[in-house]
């Protein structure tokens, strides 16, 4: 399933900013025979402006799948392409410089590309007024509570204006109801700014809460077992009824491959 | 603050229905919060002002002979007296002078050193060893050798400083520097910050309590090598002058000197903790 898709879609999607492809994605660790596979010729397309979640029982590689999309690391085998370079990094935690305050840390993602004092500013306050953090500029991220640094984390985010958005279980850590309240923001910043996003997550609701596809990967090493279509009409519940149902198909598969290990 | 709350309320005990009802059970009484509890105002000068009543109280009661250590109020006109003639001022803007010279370019040099070697493996390589080993080495045995290669003048006695000065900078720079989280450098790689912001931005900050930790030390060493210098070959400066008192046998001159590099070493080091509560205020830490 996931070949036919990767190869009939490779060639129109490559050139579009925004999209991202990976073809036989391989990464190993170490050498001879203590060499660990973490992912084993992984393919996967995503369409530009689409929402993308990975999703695996820990260990399975997602994040370094993640790492390798950003460029933290290097590739052993295969190819990754993105015209968008750089692309976007969202972390779960530690996502804030704690010295810099809330305006300084959006700001420095703007640093680097050279944007003048003046149109940081507007453009810093402006993304904190996207992400609901007006009058928090100048706090620091100890003084706020985890869903609010997360949010200060997305503005910064969305200051480096790349396309491509790569998320690593940026919600990980928070309670459910700010979850629930950060599925709807990100949704939202998602529409508005036609981003692609490649969201990592060991939550199936989450999963498919958020993704137009689920691509549901294996452990050790990482492959890609399926790739769900989430069809359910947006905005949606993470307590409703079809994404329940999905939530359920999905776990099911990811059960198996967890039991598979475990034996 | 809300975090420490929290964890204080976790650690009671469980207590009886009684006392739940009695609407006391989020803290008993007479329980004691975690940590060192509220900050005490001028806390840093209660020590010291109760050894100064110690001594006060033991010259008032002829505990204390005067011979043996003068009495505190015998040293303070001793030192008005001195200062009045004119003779202070000058040893003391001589010792301050040695001192903020010494101390400025040691902490430049430990700085440099610290930010080569902690960001590069091969300068760690290069300068980590012989710094250690300068370490080792007190001030007083390089003395002879400085003597010989610097002379006797002012050049000598703040290279002294300066290398006493530059031991724990680097040690505690470098240290800062190197338990900076790792994720923050890889938030930088995926900010794409070139080497220059990572620097100042990211190293600079995350290294800063790992050096001002260094700069208390480095205020003390500095006043301490410059006693040394000051009484081992010098014709001026407080040290001088203790030691041309200690040959003319005049104890109250002596202590008049302790007292000065006392108080002068109490106030840098209030300084400098001054600067670490400004300049730290992102940390939340048991301090606060």
């Amino acid at each position: 399933m996931t070949e036919t898709r990767t190869a009939s879609r490779v060639d129109d999607t490559a050139r579009a900013a925004g999209a991202v492809v990976l073809t036989d994605v391989v990464k190993r660790y170490g050498r001879g025979p203590g060499a660990v596979t973490a992912l084993d010729g992984v393919s996967l397309s995503v369409e530009p402006g689409s929402f993308t979640c990975l999703l695996g029982a820990s260990g399975c590689g997602k994040s370094t799948l993640l790492s390798l999309v950003a460029g933290l690391d290097d590739l052993s085998g295969g190819s990754i392409d993105h015209v968008d370079q750089p692309v976007a990094m969202m972390f779960q935690e530690s996502a804030l410089f704690p010295w810099l305050t809330v305006q300084g840390n959006v700001e420095i993602a703007m640093r680097v590309r050279g944007v003048g004092r003046a149109e940081r500013r507007r453009r810093a306050l402006e993304l904190l007024e996207t992400v609901r953090l007006t009058g928090f500029a100048h706090k620091r991220p100890h003084e706020l509570s985890g869903g609010m640094r997360q949010r200060v984390a997305l503005a910064r985010a969305l200051a480096q204006d790349a396309s491509v958005l790569l998320m690593d279980e940026p919600f990980g850590a928070l309670d459910a109801m700010t979850r629930d309240l950060l599925h709807d923001e990100l949704e939202r910043i998602w529409r508005e700014q036609g981003l692609t996003v490649l969201f990592v997550t060991h939550n199936v609701r989450e999963a498919v809460r958020l993704g137009d596809q689920v691509v549901l990967l294996s452990s050790r090493p990482g492959r890609v077992l399926n790739v769900y279509d989430v069809e359910l009409d947006r905005p949606r519940r993470i307590d409703s009824a079809p994404v329940a149902a999905l939530a359920a198909e999905i776990t099911d598969a990811l059960r198996e491959e967890v039991s598979r290990h475990a034996n | 603050m809300t975090a420490v709350k929290t964890e204080a309320k976790a650690v009671v005990p469980p207590v009886d229905d009684e006392e739940l009802a009695a609407g006391r059970a989020s803290r008993p009484r007479g329980k004691r919060r975690l940590g060192p509890g509220k900050p005490i105002p001028l806390a840093f000068l209660i020590g010291p002002l109760l050894l100064l009543g110690v001594w006060a109280w033991g010259s008032a009661a002829g505990w204390i002979d005067d011979r043996v250590l003068t009495a505190p109020w015998t040293v303070v006109t001793t030192a008005w007296e001195r200062w009045e003639s004119g003779k202070l001022g000058p040893d003391l803007l001589v010792s301050t002078q040695r001192f903020a010279l010494g101390l400025l370019f040691g902490v430049l040099a430990g700085l440099v050193l610290a930010l080569v070697s902690g960001l590069s493996r091969w300068g760690e390589a290069i300068v980590d060893g012989p710094v250690q080993i300068k370490r080792s080495i007190p001030n007083l045995a390089l003395l002879p050798l400085l003597l010989l290669w610097f002379g006797i003048d002012e050049r000598m006695k703040i290279i002294t400083i300066a290398l006493g000065v530059l031991i724990p900078i680097y040690i505690h720079t470098h240290n800062g520097l190197r338990s900076i989280d790792g994720r923050y450098a890889e938030l930088a790689e995926t900010l794409r910050l070139k080497p220059a912001a990572f620097i100042g931005r990211v190293v600079l900050p995350g290294a800063l309590p790992g050096f001002l930790l260094g700069m208390r030390f480095a205020v003390t060493s500095a006043w301490l090598s410059l006693v040394v210098v000051e009484q081992v070959n010098a014709t001026s400066g407080i040290g001088y002058m203790m030691l041309l008192a200690g040959t003319y046998g005049q104890t109250d001159v002596i202590i008049v000197g302790l007292v000065l590099y006392a108080l002068l070493g109490l106030a840098s080091d209030a300084i400098v903790r001054l600067i670490q509560r400004r300049a730290l205020t992102w940390r939340r830490t048991l301090e606060d």
